[in-house]
């Protein structure tokens, strides 16, 4: 049985509010389906499940914020738990189609899925967890009465209440009475629902929850703001890169009349939705180019790591004028029309601000493109923990030298910012011819 | 195709692109990738939008002609009748 | 400015009030010859004569009945009961005619009396000399209950009492007599509509009136030096009750304490506590707490006797219970 924990979003995001589930318990899920939409600094975000299995508890509650690695879901996964390597099958005199059952504890109330929405509330409001109730209702189930005594019964004695100097005649309450319920004021419940935050849980029978103990809520990140929550976002991590990463720069000007011609007759034979874009000649180059020079596709962690496949980052400017570079995971493995087609896919989504969390992961390597604009070259600042990136300025007609004569020719000047720590100029300029080459034989992109 | 059903599948396609863009304030001679911010990106997802629309393909060298919303009425109306 | 004692201002505002206007007289019980039980009309009936400072004979009924006659009929008396002890004898009289013949005349008829009345507890005068019924009274419609606890209200109350067309009770806690205060040279009537602030606070508020004003303050002190900032507010009036101060100030601090030398049972704190719970139960942040005599008749034997009314200790028990949220 898999708790599903908040998945990181990105390097530098650590929370996020959750905007709505996708599945409800009972939900059969397969590894790879979105399960929740979560709402951070930069998009709402699409959230895959990592594992298949039925959905068996939804933990949190939509608007809440939550940090990542909170456990949010629990999801029941199919098949025997990976205690070790399979066991030799039995004599197969009963073949087993169905998947073996999820081994549970004995503790786990059985039917902690059917889970009444205002005992899940109560059982949160003593600070508890289902799985420290036991269910003694039909199945199982959780009752009131249960969480109350659950939420006794790790409560401290309570002082009795010192004798009265003269005989009341009515009897006080004792300590006997309903130790489980919390002493919360009438301003700290006041508080809490105006602020619509979850009162605090408290299960010591000596504390009363005053309104000082209400938490403020975070203002919460109105969609207007994301604009500078992502200027923020972004600022943070050029400034780690900045701080971090010894940059070198390597810098060649390409000749691209005939690969351009090339894309022409590539694309009138095709139909405008199957056309290719220049930029997708630079992201096919540099996938290439990573491929033969590995030393740039990867991660620094204290060294470098290298990526087992090219997952290309792509930067993508946002309508609201921001910036996301989600990436392209097994990039080496799509040609440039496939290219192409994840490409527009990738930049709708994230125009709409419905990008996956698993793109928004850090690739092996990233492309920048201003080639629709104007600066002739662009020297990148690299996305840690990446260790380059490659930077394209504008194509334009330019003169060239062709057969020792003066001509005017389509160029593009690409810039591989590197990370001095992974590799050196030497490396750099390999991976940089490398990729001059394979955006110059447009035939075998 | 008359110049109001030009108009029509036109605006369609560039919603799609360009969801912001309000069609009763937006100045129909405006350069689309000068004027309204569309990248080679969105352009191209426009003129596919358009050429899916009118079930013919557009050729690359027709795509200035669409960089307008008025041009490209021009255009639609002016191939339509070809 | 002069200091003086809480008696003298009291005489001080009689014998301004008959300076100033030859309506107003007073008549009680040994006040005149004797200089009053307290001591307090000491000196006046050399100087205003038998007519003015009227010895009556020990018959409570009758002679707040006849205060009130002569109220009627257009004197401005000033009756003074010994204690509210003896008052239960003129209690008809206060209630059924004082109190209610404004009313039951449509109007026609005020009732301008002023009575006077030594109250509480403290001084080992024993279970029938001791009560406290400020709360009692302010049970009743048609009447005003002033309970000045300082110098300058034990002054400027009485010009204002005298004025008022309607009966009002003064009462003056027995213990205060002797404590001291300053007084104004030019000093006037105050009014007796609203409560003060004696000490600004904002952990919780202490709620008192009259004779444990001191202790309360006392008590304000020592939870000061816990850590424990109180505001306390002195009553002033008991009918009317000025709760628009003292909520107020409960919205700001979240927790109250009221302090009242009666017994809790039925009495001015439960009222006051009612009151705070109707207007700012959304505010509180404890349960409000009360500090009253113990329910018994009060002792006689000094130590018991102490240990019935209501002390400093208490106050800061139960004020220390209020910032825990508990009563």
């Amino acid at each position: 049985m898999g708790m599903f924990l908040m998945p990181s979003l990105g390097a530098d995001m650590d929370e996020g509010t959750l905007l709505e589930w996708m599945v409800a318990p009972g939900d059969h899920v397969d590894k790879g389906d979105v399960v929740a939409v979560i709402d951070t600094a930069k998009s709402a975000i699409d959230v895959e499940v990592f594992e298949s299995g039925v959905v068996a508890e939804l933990l949190i509650e939509p608007g809440t914020l939550v940090p990542v690695g909170t456990p949010w879901a629990r999801i029941d996964t199919e098949g025997a738990p990976a205690a070790g390597p399979a066991p030799e099958p039995e004599a197969a005199a009963e073949p087993e189609p169905v998947p073996a059952p999820v081994t549970e504890p004995e503790k786990r109330p059985a039917a902690a899925a059917r889970l009444a929405p205002p005992i899940r509330h109560l059982i949160h409001q003593f600070g508890l967890r289902p799985g420290d109730v036991h269910g003694s209702g039909p199945d199982g189930q959780i009752t009131r009465q249960d969480v109350l005594d659950a939420a006794g019964e790790s409560k401290a004695e309570v002082a009795p209440a010192p004798a009265p100097a003269v005989p009341a005649p009515v009897s006080t309450p004792t300590a006997e009475t309903s130790p489980a319920r919390p002493r919360i004021t009438p301003r700290a419940r006041r508080l809490a629902r105006e602020r619509g935050v979850d009162l605090p849980g408290t299960a010591a029978a000596d504390r009363v929850v005053t309104g000082a103990d209400v938490p403020q809520r975070p203002p919460t990140k109105a969609p207007v703001d994301r604009t500078a929550a992502m200027r923020q976002a972004t600022a943070a991590l050029m400034a780690r890169a900045a701080r971090e990463i010894p940059h070198y720069y390597v810098v060649s000007t390409f000749d691209i009349t005939d690969t351009l011609t090339w894309l022409r007759e590539y694309n009138a034979q095709r139909k405008p939705r199957e056309r290719v874009l220049p930029a997708v000649l630079f992201l096919r180059a540099a996938v290439l180019a990573a491929q033969e020079v590995p030393d740039l596709n990867g991660v620094w962690q204290e060294e470098f790591v290298a990526s087992d496949g090219v997952d290309l980052g792509v930067a993508v400017a946002t309508r609201s004028g921001g910036l996301v570079t989600p990436r392209i995971v097994g990039a080496q493995d799509l040609d440039l029309g496939g290219l192409m087609k994840h490409l527009a896919d990738l930049v709708k989504r994230a125009k709409a601000g419905r990008l996956r969390a698993s793109e928004l992961q850090p690739g092996s390597i990233t492309v920048s493109s201003l080639a629709d604009s104007g600066p002739d070259l662009l020297y990148g600042v690299i996305y840690p923990p990446q260790v380059a990136l490659v930077g394209v300025g504008a194509m334009g007609q330019r003169p060239w030298v062709v057969d020792g004569e003066l001509a005017v020719r389509n160029t593009v000047t690409v810039t591989v910012s590197a990370d001095h720590r992974a590799t050196d100029g030497r490396t750099g300029a390999r991976f940089l011819a490398a990729l001059g080459k394979a955006l110059t034989n447009p035939e075998e992109l | 195709m008359n110049e109001t059903q030009a108009r029509e599948l036109v605006l369609a396609a560039l919603a799609d692109v360009a969801p912001e863009i309000d069609p009763d304030e937006f100045d129909p001679g405006t350069s689309l990738r000068d004027g309204a911010d569309l990248d080679s990106m969105d352009f191209l997802a426009y003129v596919s939008a358009v050429s899916e629309a009118i079930d013919a393909d557009i050729p690359e060298d027709d795509y200035d002609q669409l960089d307008s919303v008025d041009a490209a009425v021009t255009y639609l109306v002016a191939r339509g009748s070809a | 400015m002069a200091t003086i004692t809480y008696r003298e201002a009291v005489r001080q505002a009689m014998r301004t009030a008959m300076l100033t206007d030859e309506r107003v007289f007073l008549m009680g019980e040994d006040v005149g010859a004797y200089g009053g039980c307290f001591g307090v009309s000491m000196g006046l009936f050399e100087e205003f004569g038998p007519e003015r400072i009227r010895d009556t004979p020990l018959s409570e009924s009758a002679f707040v009945g006849a205060g009130i006659g002569a109220a009627l009929g257009g004197m401005r008396p000033i009756v003074e009961i010994m204690t509210v002890n003896f008052s239960l004898l003129a209690l008809d009289q206060i209630v059924n005619t004082a109190a209610s013949l404004s009313h039951m005349s449509g109007g026609q008829f005020n009732v301008p009396v002023v009575i006077r009345m030594t109250t509480g507890a403290g001084r080992q005068l024993a279970a029938q000399h001791s009560h406290s019924f400020d709360g009692w009274y302010a049970h009743i419609p048609g009447i005003r209950v002033v309970a000045p606890a300082t110098v300058e209200d034990a002054f400027g109350m009485m010009a204002t009492a005298l004025a008022d067309p309607d009966p009002v009770l003064y009462l003056e806690h027995g213990g205060l007599y002797n404590t001291k205060g300053e007084l104004p040279d030019a000093a006037g009537p105050v009014d007796i509509d609203r409560a003060a602030v004696r000490r600004s606070g904002k952990d919780l508020t202490l709620i008192t009136y009259g004779g444990t004003l001191p202790t309360t303050m006392a008590a304000a002190e020592d939870l000061s030096g816990q850590g424990i900032d109180a505001e306390v507010i002195d009553l002033r009036t008991l009918r009317p009750l000025d709760d628009a101060t003292f909520v107020d100030s409960v919205r700001r601090t979240h927790r109250a304490v009221v302090v009242d030398e009666g017994w809790r049972s039925g009495s001015i704190s439960a009222e006051i506590s009612a009151r705070i719970t109707e207007q700012a139960f959304y505010e509180l942040d404890a349960p409000i707490g009360r500090v009253a005599s113990k329910e018994v008749p009060t002792p006689y034997a000094r130590h018991m006797e102490q240990a019935a009314i209501p002390s400093a200790e208490d106050i800061v028990t139960a004020a220390r219970a209020a910032m825990r949220g508990e009563s």
